[in-house]
Parts: C-alpha cells; structure tokens; sequence
C-alpha cells in the first residue's frame, strides 16, 4: 500500500494542473485541498447531499464520490469555471437577482447540475427542472425560487428577455 | 471528516485483467464500478479493502447486444443513466428502464452503474452509518460486531435487499454472467442472492459480474413500484416487480417479487399462483377481485422490519397495496 503522493495533471476548467497529491484523495479533497477551488463545496461526503457537483466531461457528478486517480486528464468543470470571464453564466446572475442563493452552499451544485440540464434542453419544463436537481438538497430556498432562476436562465440563453417578474421579487 | 482509508487502486483494461488482479489479492481487494456505494461504505468503514480494482478502463463491460425478439446482454458497466436514456430499451423494456430511472438521483445515476446495483449491499439503519456511531453502539452483526440490533436474539443478519433493478430482474426472469479465476458461469439472477443479510449473493471468491441478460420479449409484461419518503430520492423500502406471461388474456406464467422487505427479493409464491391460468382483464370486476385477492397473499412473506426508513408494519400492509397495483400495470 502506497502512502506517499502521486504526481497527476487535472484538467480543470480548461486549464491544466499538475499537483501531487494522495492516492486515495477523492476529486472534491483534491478541488478543494490541493488546486485551491474552494468554490465546490464538501457537503455530506457520502452522495447524498449535491452540494459537491462538478461536471465530468460535461456530466454532472458528485465529486466526493468521484476518485482523483480516476479522473486525470479528463475535463472537469467547477463553479469556477461557469462564467465566461467577466461575464457571469445566466444562471449566476438569475441566482443572485431572484435570491435563489441564500446561505449559497447548495449553489455551486445547483448551478452546475442545471448548467447541464440546460445544454441538454434549452427549453425545460418545470418538472424536467425538478427532475434534473434532484440530486441536490437546498435547506433555505424551499427550492421555487430556484426553479425559477434556471427557467429565467433558460429564457435568457435562449436569447429571449428573461426578466423576472414583480411576484417573482417581491411575492404577491 | 469522512475521508477514504488508505488502499491501492488498480485500473486494469479489461475484464480478464481485473479478474487476474483481484484473485492476486484475495479477499484485501474489492471490483468498484461507479463507487456510488463502495466508497461510501469505505467512508464508514464497513468495507476496508486495500486493493480496489477499478473497472472504469475495461471495454468489454459497457457494450449491449442483442436485438427485439432475441435476448438482449448489457455489459456491467452501463450506467444507470445510459439505460434510461436509451430509446431502444424505452420501447422495449420499459418496466427495467423505469425501475432504472427511480433509482436515486441523476447525479448518482450518472455514475452508478446496472452491475454495482445488482450486487448493492445489503442496508440497515444500524449499519449504514459511520464507525464512531457503529462503535456507540458495539456495532452489529453485518459488520465488526456480534448483535443483530433489529432483532437481538437473532442469529441472522436482517439487512435489507435495497437495488430497485433486482425485484424486477428476478421476477422478468433474467440470467448474469459471472467471471472468476476459475472461469466464466452462467446463472439465473434469482440464484444470484440468498436470503442473508451479510451473505446476501452467491458470488463466489474473486467473480466479478460481467453482464446482464434480459429475456427476449415473447409477449410477457412487467413492472415495478416502489415505496418511498420523498419521490425525488430514496432507496426503496418496498419495492414488487411483477411479470406475466399470457396466452391470450389467460395467465401462463406469473412471477412477483418483493424488495427492500427482507434480504432478498422476496417470491410471492401463493400470489403468483393464485394468477395462473385465469383469466386476467383490464378494468374488469372479476378480475380486479382475484387480483386483490391474490396479492393479499403478498402480506404473509413480506418481512418488513423496523431497519428502514417508514414504519414497518405499515410497510408490511402497503405490500398487498403494491403487489395489486403492479399486478395491474402487467394487464
């Protein structure tokens, strides 16, 4: 059994590391403890929770499940890594105009795994939505105003408005 | 922090490779394939291996073969996700993708995979928790300690039959393939797993699962219901899979199963008795009366026990409940 580090290059983002790290590190540990991405979040640890979601050559999968051996070379895409420079992805600011973010720990998994959804199908219905995040777990938003920034988001990318609307902000 | 043990990881190419592998290590070492309930149970502590030998790299195990009509063989490796996205399994075999589709969430489906939920270990709210909590406890009997909490005087481990594909599977009829350091087996799925909850499969010493073979379609019908808390993600903490075979509109052949309800996928035998060689209708009176009182029988063999999730004895009456409904969908 090997207790020392390994010398490995992850593909984060677009940019490639070269890090050492333990062997038995899972991607999240290596994200967070070794490259400095703090943005993924450590969750449940076990799977359950989705706070700890990147994509894996674009699919979406819980990182702390995810063996760093496993996945060098490969394209990994963290929270980090959704707005286009300076721009913010569509999703980024719908979370932040509609308060779909509150204590923001969810977030990043939310984000991420909807990211997807919305690659995949640009114009999901509300339960394609509800479908597509139900790997991950939001205990302040009661989750409606998330569902509402990614539809908002989908709008937007589609090119369309995207506007939120008074009842969405303020409530009736 | 729950943080992985120590262990070498190996990432052989193909499935004679891993097999090599794994026999050089004996019972040190553990096949992972997505790891959706591998290193979770490394996290806790109730698996230890220190030789994992991944089969992420192997080819051989994500083909499928076969077509409608014929049987059809999926390799181990297809993930969960692969099979409900897959529109020739859709029209096919719809009952299979949907039992698929309710397994946990996308995010776990994305990575688990058809072989790692046939072999899910066994769970039990004494087990499935991490080892400062297992040792409060002086453990159990499944794992480092001696008592079976659910039922201590018990001389057997009730750790429950979770994978939502296997009752489903065993009830449609279908085989795996198994390969071993002594060479490759064919067997059916329902003799794949016995009725313990430490020793739940038959897996011998070193096999790994290499494929699944689903029955050619020759007008039987199946499917699956699954009891749970929250429809988002849960194990099942019942789930029936039902097939009948007809000739016409009369019973030639039935089969139920019962899951997350023992430790095994549970045969309702006088139920599926009772449905053969009758006549079996939809939105008929008489035979909505045989139905329910065929899976009414269901209610003696279920074994609910207090280790899930949900009160037992109400899931032990929901078993007659979904055993009809499931019954139902076949018509």
């Amino acid at each position: 059994m090997t207790s020392s580090k390994v010398l490995g290059t992850f593909v984060v983002n677009g940019e490639p590391h070269e890090v050492a790290y333990a062997p038995h590190k899972t991607l999240l540990e290596v994200l967070r403890e070794d490259l400095g991405l703090t943005g993924t979040k450590h969750g449940c640890e076990l799977g359950e929770c989705g706070a700890c979601t990147v994509l894996l050559d674009g699919t979406p999968v819980v990182s702390c499940l995810v063996l760093a051996q496993e996945v060098e070379g490969r394209a990994i895409r963290t929270i980090e890594g959704l707005a286009d420079g300076p721009d913010l992805h569509p999703l980024q600011d719908l979370f932040a105009e509609l308060g779909a973010s509150q204590c923001g720990y969810c977030s990043a998994g939310f984000m991420l795994a909807a990211s997807e959804l919305l690659e995949r199908n640009p114009d999901p219905t509300r339960d394609e939505i509800r479908a597509a995040v139900a790997g991950n777990i939001c205990r302040c938003t009661g989750y409606i105003k998330i569902f509402e920034a990614i539809e908002l988001a989908a709008a937007r990318l589609r090119g369309e408005q995207g506007q939120p609307t008074r009842e969405m902000l303020y409530g009736s | 922090m729950l943080r992985l043990p120590k262990f070498t990881l190996h990432r052989p190419t193909s499935a004679a490779d891993a097999v090599r592998i794994a026999a050089g290590h004996g019972p040190e070492a553990s096949y992972v394939a997505g790891g959706t309930d591998l290193y979770p149970n490394m996290k806790r502590r109730v698996q230890r291996p220190t030789h994992v030998v991944s089969l992420s790299r192997c080819a051989d195990l994500r083909s499928r073969a076969g077509v409608a009509g014929a049987e059809v063989t999926l390799g181990a490796m297809t993930t969960l996700t692969a099979i409900e996205r897959d529109p020739w399994l859709q029209e096919h075999y719809p009952a299979f993708v949907h039992a698929a589709s309710v397994i946990s969430t996308p995010l776990l489906r994305n990575m688990g995979t058809i072989g790692g939920n046939l072999l899910l270990d066994t769970r039990c709210n004494y087990y499935d928790q991490n080892y400062e909590w297992r040792e409060s406890i002086s453990f159990c009997m499944k794992c480092d300690g001696s008592t079976c909490w659910v039922a201590p005087s018990s001389p057997r481990c009730w750790a429950v039959q979770s994978s939502d594909t296997v009752p489903l599977l065993c009830a449609i009829g279908a085989h795996v393939t198994l390969l071993g350091p002594d060479g490759e087996r064919r067997i059916p799925l329902t003799d794949l797993y016995r009725d313990d909850g430490i020793a739940y499969t038959t897996k011998r010493p070193g096999e790994l699962l290499t494929h699944l073979h689903l029955p050619a379609l020759n007008g039987w019908r199946a499917s699956y219901r699954k009891l749970r808390r929250r429809g988002s993600f849960d194990f099942p903490v019942l789930g029936v899979g039902a097939c009948l075979h007809f000739d016409g509109d009369v019973v030639t052949r039935a089969e139920v199963r019962i899951g997350g309800a023992g430790s095994h996928a549970i045969p309702a035998v006088k139920t599926a008795a009772m449905l053969v060689g009758q006549r079996l209708r939809r939105d008929d009176a008489a035979s909505g009366e045989l139905i329910r009182a065929a899976a009414q029988e269901a209610y003696k063999p279920t074994r609910a026990m207090d280790n899930t999730d949900l009160d037992a004895a109400w899931r032990k009456k929901m078993a007659p409940v979904f055993v009809s409904r499931a019954i139902q969908d076949c018509l």
